[in-house]
This record gives C-alpha cells, sequence and structure tokens, in this order.
C-alpha cells in the first residue's frame, strides 16, 4: 500500500486528531438536490492514521471537514459538529436510536462511514426544527406523548419525516412496516404509531 | 470506534479488483454487514476498498432476451419497490422487503446481502471457531436453537440471507469480476457448504466481486412467493423462510424450486418436494406430501428440533398461497 503515498491526501501536518472542523461554510438551505444515484467521485486512498477532507451538508449548512477512515457519520456529528441529538444507542446497525436522513431516505449514522457519506445531505433531529419551534413531527410526538425516556425519540422522529417524506398519508400497517428499524426499550410503540398518524395531519395542515 | 484501517476508493472497476485483491482488503458495498463484523472484530481488514461509487454496478434493467440485469449496487429498498421486479419476480421483491430494517434496506445493496457473513453468535461473538480459523464448532455442544438443521458438517451456521434463497429459486446467475477476467455462475452454485470449505460461504477468489445479478425471463405461468419467519414482528433475521418460483400449466406444476431460508448453511433447494410437486395439482394431497419431502432429511440439534415444525408451516402456507 505504501507505494500511493504520492496520492495521498496527508492531514497529518499541523492540526490536532481533535480539532479538524474546518469551515463552517455559508447556509445553503434548500438547495436538496437529492436522488438515488451516487455524485460521481474522485478516486481516494487515505492511510488508517491520516484523515481526508469530506464536505456534509447537515441541515443546510455545509461543513469542511477532516475525517480519518474509521469515523462514522455518528462519529462526527456527535464528536465533531456537536449535533448531539442524533443518539448513540447499540452502534450495531440494530436499534435506529442513530437515524438521519441521508439524501432523503433514512440511515444508521453508525453504519455510516463519515468518508461515504461526502458530499451528501443530511438531515438530523435537529434539522427539524422551524426555528424555535418544534417541527410537525415533534410536534405531534409531544402532543400524542409518545415517549417514555425519550432516548429512541430522536431516531424515531428522523424515522418518521424520511417515511412521511415518501408517503404523506401512511395507514397503521405502513407506519408499523417503516418503522420497524427503530426500538424502544420504554416499549411507547402505540403512541408512537398514532404520533406518525397525527404528524401525517400536522404536516398536511402547515404550510413548509 | 472501529478498528483502523486504510480506506481506498478506486477510480475504476479494473483498480477495485485489483485493489481487492491485495492482502488484508475487503469491499465495502452498503457497509452494513462489514462494519458490523470489523467492529465485532470477527474479522479485521487491513484496507476497506470502497465500490459503492461504482456506476457499472449500478442500475436494474431488462436484458434482450427478456430477464433482468440487477447491479450488485441495487439497494434492497429499491428492489424492493421495483414495479416490474414486483410484478414478474415476487418472491425477490418479498425477499428483499423482508431483509433487515427499513434503514439497513437503504443502504444494503444485493451484493452485500448474498456476501454477508454468517450470524451464528459464536462467530460473531468472541470465540475462535472452525470457521474463523479455530478447532471447533462451538454450537455442537452449545447454543444451538438458531443453527441449521440441513447440510451441517464441523460447522452449523445457516445462511442470513433473504435475497439469496429468492435468486436461488428463480435460476438467477451471477456475474462475478476478478483479476482474471469475467464469469457467470448460477447461484445455486455460488454458496459453499460447510462440508466443502468450512472457512468461507461463497465461491468468490480474492479480488473477485459481484457485479451484477441476472434473472432469468420470467417462465410462462409463474408464480413465486417467500415467506419468512422470524422471533418476533420487527426486523430480524429468518428462523425458518420459503423462497418458491414454481410454473403451472393446465393447473399443474411444471417446473421451478422451492428454496429454504435459515435453516441450513447456504440457501436449501428442497429438491425432493420440487420433485413431488411437478407434473400434481397444487391441491392439499400434494402439498401434504411436498411438505413431508421437505423435512425427510433434516438433521435437528438438541435445542433447534422445533425448527422442523418451523419448516412444515411455512412450506405448507407457502404453498397454498401459490395454489
Ligand atoms: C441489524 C441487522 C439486521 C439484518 N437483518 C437481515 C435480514 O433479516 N436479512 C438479510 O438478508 N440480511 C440482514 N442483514 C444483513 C445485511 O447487512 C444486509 O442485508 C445488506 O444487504 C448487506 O449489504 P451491504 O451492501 O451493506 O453489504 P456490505 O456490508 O458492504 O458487505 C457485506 C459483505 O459482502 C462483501 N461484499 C459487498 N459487496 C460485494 C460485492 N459486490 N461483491 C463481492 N463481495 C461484496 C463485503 O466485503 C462484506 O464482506 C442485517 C444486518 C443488520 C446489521
Ligand atoms: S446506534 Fe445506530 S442503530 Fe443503534
Ligand atoms: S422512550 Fe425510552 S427507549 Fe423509547
Amino acid at each position: 500500500m505504501s507505494e500511493e503515498s504520492g496520492k495521498r491526501h496527508d492531514s497529518k501536518r499541523g492540526v490536532s486528531r481533535r480539532s479538524f472542523l474546518g469551515t463552517m461554510g455559508a447556509g445553503t438551505l434548500g438547495v436538496a438536490v437529492t436522488g438515488r444515484t451516487a455524485p460521481a467521485r474522485e478516486a481516494v486512498t487515505v492511510e488508517s492514521d491520516g484523515t481526508h477532507p469530506v464536505t456534509l451538508r447537515v441541515n443546510g449548512r455545509r461543513f469542511d471537514l477532516r475525517v480519518e477512515p474509521r469515523w462514522t457519520l455518528l462519529d462526527v456529528l456527535r464528536d465533531h459538529l456537536e449535533l448531539t441529538g442524533t443518539k448513540l444507542g447499540c452502534s450495531r446497525g440494530e436499534c435506529g436510536a442513530c437515524t438521519v436522513l441521508i439524501d432523503e431516505q433514512a440511515r444508521y449514522a453508525c453504519m455510516t462511514l463519515a468518508v461515504e457519506a461526502d458530499g451528501r445531505e443530511i438531515t438530523t433531529v435537529e434539522g427539524l426544527m422551524h426555528g424555535e419551534e418544534l417541527g410537525p413531527v415533534q410536534q405531534a410526538f409531544v402532543e400524542e406523548d409518545a415517549f417514555q425516556c425519550g432516548y429512541c425519540t430522536p431516531g424515531q422522529v428522523v424515522a418518521a419525516e424520511g417515511l412521511l417524506r415518501g408517503n404523506p398519508d401512511p395507514d397503521l400497517a405502513e407506519i408499523q412496516k417503516r418503522m420497524s428499524g427503530n426500538l424502544c426499550r420504554c416499549g411507547a410503540y402505540d403512541h408512537i404509531f398514532k404520533a406518525v398518524r397525527r404528524a401525517a395531519e400536522l404536516r398536511r395542515s402547515t404550510t413548509h | 470506534m472501529l478498528p483502523q484501517f486504510d480506506y481506498i476508493r478506486p477510480g475504476s472497476l479494473d483498480e477495485a479488483v485489483a485493489r481487492g485483491a491485495g492482502d488484508g482488503a475487503v469491499l465495502h458495498s452498503g457497509g452494513t454487514d462489514l462494519l458490523g463484523c470489523l467492529r465485532d472484530g470477527v474479522f479485521t481488514a487491513d484496507t476497506v476498498v470502497a465500490i459503492g461509487h461504482l456506476a457499472e454496478l449500478r442500475g436494474i434493467e431488462e436484458t434482450r432476451d427478456g430477464g433482468l440485469r440487477i447491479g450488485a449496487l441495487s439497494t434492497l429498498s429499491e428492489i424492493a419497490a421495483h414495479p416490474l421486479i414486483a410484478e414478474r419476480y415476487t418472491v425477490l421483491s418479498l425477499g428483499a422487503g423482508s431483509a433487515a430494517s427499513p434503514q439497513l434496506r437503504n443502504q444494503g445493496t444485493i451484493g452485500g446481502n448474498i456476501c454477508q457473513r454468517p450470524r451464528c453468535w459464536y462467530f460473531r461473538g468472541d470465540f475462535h471457531c472452525l470457521r474463523k480459523g479455530g478447532s471447533m464448532c462451538y454450537a455442537v455442544a452449545g447454543a444451538n436453537q438458531y443453527h441449521c438443521i440441513f447440510g451441517g458438517d464441523r460447522c452449523y451456521i445457516v445462511h442470513p440471507s433473504d435475497t439469496a434463497p429468492a435468486l436461488v429459486a428463480l435460476g438467477a446467475r451471477a456475474r462475478i469480476i476478478g483479476p482474471s477476467g469475467t464469469r457467470v455462475v448460477p447461484l445455486e452454485s455460488f454458496f459453499v457448504l460447510p462440508a466443502q470449505n468450512v472457512r468461507r460461504e461463497t465461491i468468490l477468489e480474492p479480488g473477485e466481486l459481484v457485479a451484477e445479478v441476472l434473472l432469468p425471463p420470467p417462465g410462462v405461468g409463474l408464480r413465486s412467493t417467500y415467506r419468512k419467519v422470524r422471533a418476533r414482528g420487527a426486523w430480524d433475521f429468518a428462523l425458518a423462510g420459503a423462497a418458491a418460483a414454481l410454473t403451472f400449466s393446465d393447473g399443474r406444476v411444471n417446473g421451478g424450486r422451492l428454496v429454504l431460508s435459515g435453516v441450513a448453511p447456504i440457501p436449501w433447494r428442497a429438491a425432493e418436494a420440487e420433485r413431488v410437486l411437478i407434473d400434481n395439482p397444487l391441491d392439499a394431497e400434494t402439498i401434504r406430501r411436498a411438505v413431508e419431502a421437505c423435512v425427510a432429511d433434516a438433521r435437528p440439534m438438541p435445542h433447534n428440533g422445533y425448527k422442523v415444525d418451523l419448516v412444515r408451516g411455512v412450506v405448507a402456507e407457502t404453498l397454498r398461497s401459490l395454489a
């Protein structure tokens, strides 16, 4: 692997591991050009102890930072962008606490390498606020009392948002199926499913 | 945090193959299985070769012979939602749609799905078992309620994939690209029994990758479906499942396959049951005989005898739903 060093994005010079967070660029709200096709990507080689520059668009803001190959999107959101709304539960793709939207689709941030998220549009629970107001899905979770300890809630809310973006009026069976990647150890499922129904109504009645 | 590894995003498919053949290299498509394995130390990787961006491995389109080409990077969500697959190859649509959770289906690919590593808790856990190069299979004398009842030999894993049984049932082939060229292999010969090699689940050689899955044109009178039994309603791997793709003419079965999931180290073709079905109407008597043929050579372990009855039930339901 060492013959490639000329091509490497060497990163270690003069930057401490913990302070890679670079510029937080101007807002790019509303440009979400999404689609299934991955953006064209250039070839990259990063050594295990090196870092690579990535651009993440999180909740409409652009973040340029350097990441190690092994950092997950969850590591970066929580530990480097200080967006701690996204929770760490199992770190194995089993619980859904870390659910975010990547290019509009619900995915697990713990199972996504940050370097693989380069250039993607990412939405976390923080991005569902309307200014200081709760967004409709969040509001619905409050109204329906859809949590007990609340640990799974950010992931539930983002999964519900992803569901409703694709299907604004799901029936109960669809809700149960599409929310099945989010476990709730407190067993608040009935209320969660009601909240998703309520969120669908709220989303339809608000213009946003 | 994950252990350290080099990360390579090759510029081309050729480079991906060359890099994938390197010592200690592993491929990364969606990463939903790979990252779990690395985190749990099931195996180590010096280099992760990411292939998720390679356009050649994408897309779902009809082929000139009337079949379908599914690029290896197609996600399980894309496959489950594809109208043509739902209509013509229902068994695959249902298999993809019942795998894992919605989030994992949005990320997990079909290439990764058929190449995923087994879920045996000894293999995934801190046990240096036979499949990891050790000297014993801990399931033999251990907690084997989720292990196989067919095809075990020294190692007793079940194959975890929900798409593989559908692909075998449909007679699909995989186009494999590797350092020494391209080969096209029926999915049925793609998986490896422990008796053949206890260290791996597929025939892939170092550097080889699955580029696409090729479905033959749907047979005349094809009806297909997949049923999966799991321990709970939310996401889970199959305890037992049945993928059936049968063709009918004049009210009789005249061809096709029946493949079981969750009960063997590979997608398990119930060949004896297929023989019972051929040339017969799919009535209660045929189904009863097919069900018994399915379990005739079952070899349950001390804690998984219930799987024999599960197979009976799920096969009966599956066949009835096609009648
Ligand atoms: C909690 C959980 C539940 C799950 N439940 C199910 C389930 O019920 N049913 C089911 O079928 N699966 C299940 N899975 C397994 C699996 O992660 C997904 O189904 C997924 O399809 C894997 O695809 P991927 O692209 O993410 O694979 P990756 O993680 O990228 O790859 C998996 C393996 O295949 C290799 N690989 C990847 N692509 C290729 C290729 N094109 N050619 C050759 N080798 C390749 C990789 O090197 C790796 O070893 C589950 C996973 C988790 C974490
Ligand atoms: S923390 Fe990602 S799924 Fe549990
Ligand atoms: S509210 Fe406690 S885990 Fe869901």
